[in-house]
């Protein structure tokens, strides 16, 4: 089986993921006002469904421009976690394909490939890069045809349904998995913690303070834990 | 309503953002290694933003005036516990959904 056809095999089961949530993105958005173009230029243009939820929620609430900037792409910042870590493996491939490596770098791209250039340290490049866009074929342009969907059944949804509520939900559903250790939870907490103690502040900064106070907390409680095992 | 050329304006933006910050190592940072207290961070971005983003939306939903409305609380604790219990996205936001459908129905 070639590289391409594996990893074509590894990624179908992330469709079950990704339809559901671009469904829902196309339903919010139109839901918020956005047209069907729109809508799918934002998945197609962006393609990070956290950062885009998080952007729509804020111009809902009519933040500024850089506020939501600010906030979609701090929910974005682990893609550069997940660009330098699989730099070792990808990095020496062509630009080219580089560029569209990053353009398909989404959450479930990277853990899909990191775990299995680990698995095979003796794949080639050539094996690695074609597994990579094996993976990418069934995610990411399923997140586009789920959003167009969802823009098309959004039109139709009456909106006395609790759907202002349909982004806090999907982001609780995503962090509660996340919490794995105790300094993944210290940080959720701090975050949230901070951010309804600042909610009082203008253009959405209590936000900005719940993040930044979150990643500081939760990399403390890291050092902090590694100490005393280490100890 | 959100301004069309805000909207615009945010697409662009994000869209070049986002893939700079996918493509800032495969592109440009080879294979030298991070200061580690930044990878420390980096790790809880996630954990960090995305409960900031959410706690007053759960807490002071707009669409009750900035009230804490018992259904919302319900079907939040629901879709955390599923989701912390079983690490399933999916089955956690199906359950918070059914929670606020089913209470849609009784309470109206």
């Amino acid at each position: 089986m070639s590289s391409y056809a594996r990893g074509l095999r590894d990624g179908f089961p992330f469709i079950l993921m990704v339809f559901p949530f671009g469904m829902l993105f196309g339903v919010v958005a139109t839901e918020s006002g956005l047209t069907l173009t729109e809508t799918v230029a934002f998945s197609v243009v962006v393609i990070a469904g956290a950062a885009q939820f998080t952007a729509l929620q804020l111009m809902n609430e009519q933040a500024p421009v850089l506020v939501v900037l600010g906030s979609a792409l701090a929910v974005n910042l682990r893609m550069a976690m997940y660009s330098a870590s699989l730099t070792p493996h990808l990095g020496p491939a062509p630009l080219w394909q580089r560029v569209f490596i990053s353009y398909f770098l989404v959450d479930q791209t990277y853990a899909g490939s990191i775990l299995e250039f680990e698995k095979r340290p003796a794949m080639t490049l050539g094996e690695k890069s074609a597994y990579f866009f094996g993976l990418a074929t069934p995610v990411c342009p399923p997140w586009y045809g789920a959003t167009l969907l969802g823009a098309w059944l959004g039109a139709a949804i009456p909106t006395e349904l609790g759907l202002d509520f349909a982004v806090p939900i999907a982001f609780l559903a995503m962090i509660a998995p996340m919490l794995r250790t105790p300094a993944h939870r210290i940080a959720a907490a701090t975050a949230a913690a901070l951010a309804l103690g600042f909610a009082w502040l203008p253009y959405n900064f209590g936000l900005i303070v719940g993040g930044v106070g979150g990643m500081m907390a939760g990399a403390r409680a890291e050092q902090y834990f590694e100490m005393r095992r280490g100890s | 309503m959100i301004d069309s050329t805000t909207l615009w304006t945010v697409i662009l933006a994000l869209g070049f953002g986002s893939f700079a910050l996918r493509f800032v190592f495969l592109g440009f940072v080879g294979n030298r290694p991070l200061p580690g207290w930044l990878l420390r961070h980096l790790r809880y971005t996630a954990v960090a933003v995305l409960p900031a983003l959410i706690a007053p939306l759960i807490l002071w939903p707009a669409a009750n005036n900035g009230e804490p409305d018992p259904t919302r609380l319900i079907a939040a604790t629901v879709t955390f516990a599923v989701g912390f219990a079983t690490r399933n996205v999916i089955a956690a936001m199906i359950c918070g959904a059914l929670v606020m459908l089913a209470s849609g129905y009784i309470l109206t």
